[in-house]
Formats: structure tokens, C-alpha cells, sequence
């Protein structure tokens, strides 16, 4: 009878003990937070894509309020994130554009150099001798290293090439990080031509690697009544602030490279 | 034996031939659980290697001086969780206040400690084999160690097999627990080894 209740003694006195201990502990060792943190961290999408530059939403919340970094730099919350920042922090919320993610190659005819059996993995593809497993040195090779990076299910390969799936994407451009050859550019989400290509060789290279590269032959950029897109390093880029969608670019383009969302039918497979 | 020696056969039966992991089969839950990364996996071990040697020392004490003048031996398991648990806890509030950036390091893997029976598996292999205080502590290091080679090595395994192609049907958890029991194979060679003859 004495054993059981030494036991019960002894055991609840160290359970009192160490509660004790642990409740000084607790009050000693505090740490100080600040009292916007934990309301920041929860006007955050809470994915910790690291989009912003910070080591996830947490991080991103302290430094909004230590003043190192500005009120929507998180482009996956969006404008009601930045608002609901604002409000926390008293200050006038920012405006900003939706931008998503846009894959700047759509090489559905890209040709590849031969049987690759090594890893499936994007960056060790672009370690084979000669610059990667394609003819064309500047393509997506569709391993996917975007897809797995993706917390929001908005990127896929679709025909051997990563395609973004603008409704799902918020714009953290994480899977940009991964991709080794920075395919992967951020676009305003109401733009709807797009040049989806990122190749700088010589027009007679992009011809003999790809079915539909962008060879730089500047037909669109005649045709242009805006100045919305030019040629440089053979590459046609659309400047989305110019941009009004007319879609004549994608009309002339004899590599239908462009991409006009607005059209019903993509040019290439016309 | 004199202390020396019995201390450098203890570690390097604690880190090779009695791994806690791949020999005694404790701790396999942080194991399997977060060692997809080294980095990760590292961490962890460090933070398991930090939480065994101050457990076993505490441990070790709590026996000594309270259990067995109480006559109460039988407790040790029920005691040692309630130390261990404290511990982690009180290490963690230290840490977090003292050590912020240790703190980050380890992140959620302090906590997950408490539940590692790695760390209650020391505490009493400290006692079954009557170790001396200097011997505890120095066993529960070593065993940390020996942890944190092993979830390391596997840590190395599972990046690579997680690129390679497998049968479907093995791809993911299984092909890990297979890579893990080829490992305590390999581990099986350090079984039998004596030191000091």
C-alpha cells in the first residue's frame, strides 16, 4: 500500500515540479512579438511559396512590419491581401495588377537531339554535353522541376511542355525559381497575345530546332499599330503596357508563335 | 577498463555497432518521417543528438537521486516520458528566447523529439547497463550521433532514389523502407566488432 502511494506522491510531486518549472520557464524565456504579426500572418495565403523573397508568409509578416519590405510584395494574396495588410498596418494599400505565370515556350514541334535516359529531372537535362537534350537550347524540356515547385496545382505538362493554368495560378512565380532556364516569365493576367517563346538564336537555327519558334523575322512588329511588340536577339517580345489585344501580330506570324487568347482557335493548329 | 576506454567503446558501439536506428530499431519514426532532405534531415539529427545528451544526463539524476532512494525503479518508463517531455519543452522555450537562430534551425523538430523513443530508449539503456554519469551522458551523445549518422546516409539514399526510376508499385515509401532495411544490412558488418579485446 506505502509503494502505491510513494509512487502517486512521487510522480505527482514531479509532475508539480516540472509544471512549475515549465509556467517560470514560459514566463521568463517570453518573447516578445509584436501584436500585428500573428493578424499579418493570417491576412497571408499561409502557402509559404516564398514568392515574395521571404522565407515564407511568417517571414514576409515580420519584415512588413519591421519596414524592410513593402505592402504587396505577395502575389499570390493579391489586392484583398495587400488591402487587408494596409488596414493592419495603417497604411494606404497599394494598387496592383493580377500577374500570373506564363511558360515562354510552347515548342510543340521542338525536336529533340536524341534518346535521353537520364534522370527525369529538368536541371540534370540541361547538364547533357551540348547544352541539354534539344535541339533548341532555350526550351522547356517538360520534367516538370515547375510542377512539383507548385503549391497550387496551377502548372502542368501538358504535350511534353509545362503550360500554367491562369485561372489557379496566383503569381508567386516559384516555379520560375526552379526552372533552370528561366522559362517561366510573369504576365498581367488580362493580357491575352503572348509570344511564347524564348529562343535568341539566328532564324535558321530555331527553323532546323523547332517547329515554331520565334525566328525574329519582324512581321508582327510592322504590323503593329501600337509599338507593342520588337524584335531583339530574334526574339519577339510584347510589351504588355502597350498591348491592346488586337491579335494582328498573332494573324501574320508565319511561325504562329503568337498566341492570341482571344482567338477561338490556337494559329498552329489550324 | 579504465574510463577512457570504457567511454571510446561506448561511443563507437553507440554510433556503429549498436546504432539506435539501425541496429535497435528506436526512433524509426523521424527516420522515415523527415529524411526526403539531407538538410532536413540533418536538423533533425542534431536537434535528436542536443535532446538525448541533456535527456540522458537529467534522466540519469532523476534516477539516481529520486527514483531508486523511493524505491520506486519500477516507474522509470512513466517517469522518464514525463522528464523527457518537460525537457523538450523547457529546451524549446530556452532556445527560442537565448538561441533564436538554433530555434529557427530546428523548427518543428524539437517538438517531435518528445515523442522519439530513441530518446526514452537511452534514458533507460543508461540505467539497464549501470552506467556511471560521465558514461550516460557520453552514451547519449554518441547515441544522438549515431542517429544523425544514420537519418543522414538515408536522408543521401532517398535523394537519389527519388530520382530514380523504380516499378511503380515501389516508387515512394516503399523503395524508402527497402533502401532503409539494405541499410541496416550494411550496418550488420559493425555488429560483433570489439574494441579492446
Amino acid at each position: 500500500m506505502m509503494n502505491i502511494l510513494y509512487a502517486i506522491g512521487v510522480l505527482g510531486a514531479m509532475g508539480i515540479i516540472f509544471g512549475v518549472i515549465l509556467a517560470i520557464a514560459s514566463k521568463v524565456f517570453a518573447v516578445e512579438t509584436d501584436d500585428r504579426l500573428e493578424p499579418m500572418i493570417e491576412a497571408l495565403p499561409g502557402a509559404n511559396c516564398g514568392g515574395c523573397g521571404y522565407s515564407g508568409c511568417a517571414g514576409y509578416a515580420q519584415a512588413v512590419i519591421d519596414g524592410k519590405a513593402k505592402i504587396g510584395a505577395c502575389a499570390a494574396g493579391g489586392k484583398a491581401c495587400a488591402d487587408e495588410m494596409a488596414k493592419i498596418m495603417g497604411v494606404e494599400s497599394v494598387e496592383m495588377e493580377r500577374m500570373v505565370a506564363m511558360v515562354m515556350c510552347s515548342g510543340r514541334d521542338a525536336i529533340p537531339k536524341g534518346q535521353y535516359e537520364g534522370l527525369r529531372d529538368c536541371l540534370s537535362a540541361t547538364k547533357v554535353a551540348g547544352k541539354g537534350i534539344m535541339l533548341c537550347e532555350h526550351g522547356c524540356m517538360g520534367f516538370g522541376n515547375c510542377v512539383e515547385k507548385c503549391k497550387f496545382d496551377a502548372i502542368h505538362i501538358v504535350d511534353g511542355r509545362a503550360k500554367v493554368d491562369h485561372e489557379k495560378c496566383t503569381g508567386c512565380m516559384s516555379c520560375s525559381i526552379v526552372c533552370p532556364r528561366n522559362l517561366i516569365h510573369a504576365v498581367p493576367y488580362s493580357a491575352t497575345v503572348h509570344v511564347p517563346c524564348s529562343s535568341t538564336a539566328k532564324g535558321p537555327i530555331v527553323m532546323k530546332s523547332c517547329g515554331n519558334g520565334c525566328i525574329g523575322c519582324t512581321k508582327c512588329v510592322k504590323v503593329c499599330e501600337h509599338e507593342a511588340i520588337r524584335v531583339t536577339n530574334s526574339l519577339a517580345v510584347i510589351d504588355y503596357d502597350k498591348c491592346v489585344g488586337c491579335g494582328k501580330c498573332a494573324e501574320v506570324c508565319p511561325r504562329h508563335i503568337i498566341l492570341d487568347l482571344n482567338a477561338k482557335k490556337i494559329p498552329a493548329e489550324v | 577498463m579504465t574510463l577512457f576506454t570504457s567511454l571510446v567503446t561506448i561511443s563507437l558501439g553507440a554510433i556503429l555497432v549498436n546504432n539506435f536506428i539501425l541496429a535497435q530499431f528506436l526512433g524509426i519514426c523521424p527516420f522515415m518521417g523527415v529524411s526526403q532532405k539531407t538538410s532536413t534531415a540533418l536538423g533533425m539529427g542534431l536537434a535528436v543528438t542536443f535532446v538525448m545528451g541533456i535527456a540522458s544526463a537529467v534522466t540519469w539524476a532523476v534516477n539516481t537521486y529520486v527514483l531508486v532512494p523511493w524505491e520506486l525503479e519500477y516507474m522509470q518508463t512513466v517517469a522518464f516520458i514525463l522528464v523527457i517531455a518537460a525537457l523538450v519543452q523547457f529546451v524549446e522555450m530556452f532556445l527560442q528566447k537565448v538561441v533564436p537562430a538554433l530555434y529557427q534551425a530546428l523548427g518543428i523538430y524539437l517538438p517531435l523529439i518528445t515523442t522519439n523513443c530513441a530518446v526514452l530508449g537511452v534514458a533507460l539503456l543508461n540505467i539497464q547497463n549501470n552506467y556511471s554519469f560521465i558514461e550516460a551522458l557520453v552514451y547519449g551523445i554518441t547515441g544522438g550521433l549515431g542517429f544523425l549518422v544514420a537519418i543522414f546516409l538515408f536522408a543521401s539514399i532517398r535523394e537519389h532514389t527519388e530520382d530514380a526510376e523504380c516499378p511503380k508499385s515501389f516508387k515512394g515509401f516503399p523503395i524508402a523502407l527497402i533502401s532503409a532495411g539494405l541499410l541496416a544490412l550494411a550496418f550488420m558488418g559493425f555488429s560483433g566488432m570489439k574494441f579492446f579485446g
